[in-house]
């Protein structure tokens, strides 16, 4: 027997239609919005590529030395840098990097502050969490379409993606971190007299502090991750390359490409950590 | 001192559920807890409770795990809002009290002190103890200079930088206690402050807290579910049942005109042999030999102190045995040049199998262990072994004769004298915890 079909169950139909709706209804809002990520892009870009490369591996040894304690960390950290530059993708590694940051720049703005709404209210907490594993499983590729037809190809399309993507964890994180704050500090502050405005910086955020770095961490790396996929709708970078090398089934040539994106990832991920371990064990 | 009430609670009730109202009907007065739930599907925290409080009085909140004694306190600074009821607080109803105006009462008004310190971890003593000054929008050299004295007034004078993970329980509640004063708040609210101490430092915070209110003349409303401690600290002592309050009156009335059975059980074991116990009697030793120690340094130790004998710990501060100044002079007389450890020589010098006792062992039983030993009673930890203080023979004498409570508060007197001056062994990091400390936290879960 076959599988009976609700025709008027049609979400395919429903998505498509909103979408035209928006489209056609919201143009000013979505062009709005291009333009002020196009200009936080280009800055990033701007910064990535007008520093030259031997700055930036300096940069990556300071980071080795003072965030995590350790000359020889720094020196591994220039010496893939340089790999990467030297196998000829310095400029696509700083364009990735320069998106990379812009999507977390925008994720912190839009996700730390849900993660605080989200702690404060039991409901919306109920709201956001289904929303969140959504945003989370659905395959990355999906956001792709979307983000194509509302920003057309580019940069601004691939980040808005990257952005949907890469913000869950860092809200999640902010809401666990404040609710797992010690309830007698904050009952302590509240029995002083403090405002929940008091009780947010004094409290709240400084304790919850770790939590929200490994949020940052997280985002970052599936910023990173995704930016790869976000080179199929033309943002320029590494998994542009990844993708032509695909295409040509050149295996050496995507191999270096995603070895400099795994180098990357090492860099980033470590020195974004450093900033998640407890400062107050170094003092 | 004036008879002026501070807080009048009248007709107080914090009920848990969906329709509180059902909870407020007549016929539920009598109920029990169970009976309420059942009918009512609502938990009452409070049930009608009345109580004034004095200004400068220092007034205690009694009862078991879920009496309701936490939830009573929270609603005088409304971290807890009750169903109904009204608390007047010199003569305004803070249950009534808007948003601002609460913020306010809570900032000039009271301070609370917490059971688990409720310290700030990510700030240094100093700026824990400045943080009600802090919150207020006072500046930073003002604040920290209150916060100075306040914490000079504790005794923590000197540990302004570091961080409350540095410091031992009993030190954490003393910057508690800095964070409170700092505010000059008129009422002081104390959430089982001492629960999660050791013995020895409970007791001593205790007197140097009686002290500091003579001084200070603070109201103190303090919760606590040891009846020692009640009738050690409190002018009055509210106990609490299920959300009822059963009995109000002097520590004197409360053990001798019980309101009712429950009350009497509570207190039936109160006669001072039944409920007074080591932890509460006992000293600092005024000396230790250690069992690394030969015979020549012991003996010079004894008479540096004036003392004829002392107890030998090892290096855990395990007690091994004890040491008289007649043997030891004996000793070293015989084996002149003798450079072995107490340890090494052991049997002939080192007086062994000495009774002791626990620390939460009442009067009764030390009584018993001490027997016809003239030396003190070494209170040992039951774990670990651990010497914690020693009883003597002479404050157990004490303890069972005075009924009277003049002599009682002069001893005490004379104890704080002495505590006073030992602030050494609160430098110890020692956070071993009662067992009390459990069914203590539980409350807190529930609540």
């Amino acid at each position: 027997m076959e599988f009976p079909e609700l025709d008027f169950l049609s979400v395919a139909k429903w998505v498509d239609s909103a979408m035209g709706w928006l489209l056609t209804n919201l143009d000013g809002f979505f062009r709005g919005i291009k333009a002020v990520i196009l200009q936080v892009t280009l800055a990033f870009e701007w910064i990535f590529l007008t520093l030259p490369w031997f700055v930036w591996i300096l940069f990556v040894i300071a980071g080795g030395r003072f965030l995590l304690k350790s000359w020889k960390k720094g020196l591994v950290f220039a010496a893939m840098l340089f790999f990467v530059g030297s196998v000829g993708y310095w400029e696509l590694a700083m364009r990735t990097m320069a998106l990379v940051s812009s999507s977390v720049l925008f994720a912190l703005l839009i996700g730390i502050p849900l993660g605080i709404s989200m702690a404060r209210r039991d409901g919306f907490e109920r709201v956001m969490k289904p929303l969140l594993d959504a945003m989370q499983t659905m395959p990355s590729f999906v956001y792709l379409i979307p983000a194509l037809m509302f920003f057309g190809l580019g940069r601004v399309p691939a980040m808005i993606a990257t952005l949907i993507y890469a913000v869950p964890p860092v809200i999640r994180l902010t809401n666990v971190g404040i609710r797992t704050v010690d309830p007698e500090a904050v009952e302590a502050a509240r029995a002083f007299g403090a405002t929940k405005r008091q009780i947010l910086f004094d409290v709240q955020l400084p304790l919850a502090r770790p939590s929200i770095m490994v949020g940052i961490n997280q985002t970052t790396m599936m910023a990173l991750a995704m930016v790869v996929i976000g080179s199929m709708i033309g943002a320029k970078g590494l998994g542009m390359e990844v993708l032509l090398a695909i295409n040509r089934i050149e295996v050496g040539r995507g191999f270096e490409a995603g070895l400099s994106i795994v180098f990357l990832a090492i860099i980033i991920d470590r020195l974004t950590h450093s900033f998640a371990i407890d400062k107050k064990n170094a003092s | 001192m004036s008879t002026e009430n501070i807080i009048e609670i009248q007709g107080l009730w914090k009920v848990f559920g969906k329709d509180p109202k059902r909870a407020f009907a007549p016929a539920m007065r009598q109920a029990t807890k169970e009976e309420m739930l059942e009918k009512t599907g609502c938990i009452a925290a409070l049930r009608d409770v009345n109580i004034e409080i004095q200004r400068g009085e220092f007034f205690i909140i009694m009862g078991l795990s879920g009496s309701g004694k936490s939830t009573l306190i929270r609603t005088l600074t409304r971290l807890i809002h009750p169903s109904k009821g009204r608390i007047l607080v010199k003569g305004q109803d803070i249950v009534k009290m808007s948003k601002e105006q609460l913020l306010d009462y809570r900032r000039s008004v009271t301070a609370m002190v917490f059971q688990h310190y409720g310290l700030f971890p990510h700030l240094s003593v100093m700026e824990n103890a400045a943080y009600g000054l802090k919150v207020k929008g006072m500046k930073k050299e003002e604040r920290e200079a209150k916060a100075q004295e306040a914490l000079i007034t504790v005794g923590l004078e000197g540990w302004e930088d570091y961080y409350p993970d540095a410091l031992s329980g009993g030190m954490q509640q003393r910057v508690g206690l800095a964070r409170a004063l700092a505010n000059e708040p008129e009422v002081l609210l104390m959430d089982e402050p001492f629960s999660g101490l050791d013995p020895l430092i409970r007791r001593q915070m205790q007197d140097e807290l009686v002290e500091l209110q003579d001084t200070l003349k603070k109201t103190i409303v303090f919760v606590t579910h040891d009846l020692t401690e009640a009738l050690k600290l409190g002018d009055r002592i509210a106990i609490m049942k299920d959300g009822d309050v059963v009995q109000i009156g002097t520590p004197e009335e409360i053990l001798t005109e019980p309101a009712n059975d429950y009350v009497r059980d509570f207190v039936q074991d109160a006669s001072p042999v039944k409920y007074v116990t080591a932890s509460s009697l006992m000293e600092d030793p005024t000396l230790l030999l250690y069992d690394w120690e030969g015979a020549n340094t012991a003996l010079h130790m004894l008479q540096q102190a004036h003392k004829s004998f002392a107890f030998v710990v090892d290096k855990s501060r395990r007690i091994t045995g004890l040491c008289t100044r007649e043997r030891l002079r004996e000793y070293v007389r015989n084996n002149p040049g003798d450079k072995q450890a107490l340890r090494i020589i052991n049997g002939d010098l080192v007086k062994k199998d000495l009774p002791t006792t626990g620390p939460d062992e009442v009067l009764e039983d030390i009584f018993a262990v001490a027997g016809e030993n003239p030396y003190p009673v070494p209170v040992v930890h039951p774990d670990t072994g651990k010497l914690l203080g020693v009883v003597r023979s002479q404050t157990i004498f004490e303890s069972m004769i005075s009924e009277d409570s003049e002599e009682e508060s002069q001893e005490m007197e004379a104890r704080k004298e002495e505590n006073k001056s030992n602030l050494d062994h609160l430098m110890e990091p020692s956070k071993s915890k009662e067992p009390m400390t459990d069914e203590a936290n539980k409350e807190g879960a529930q609540q």
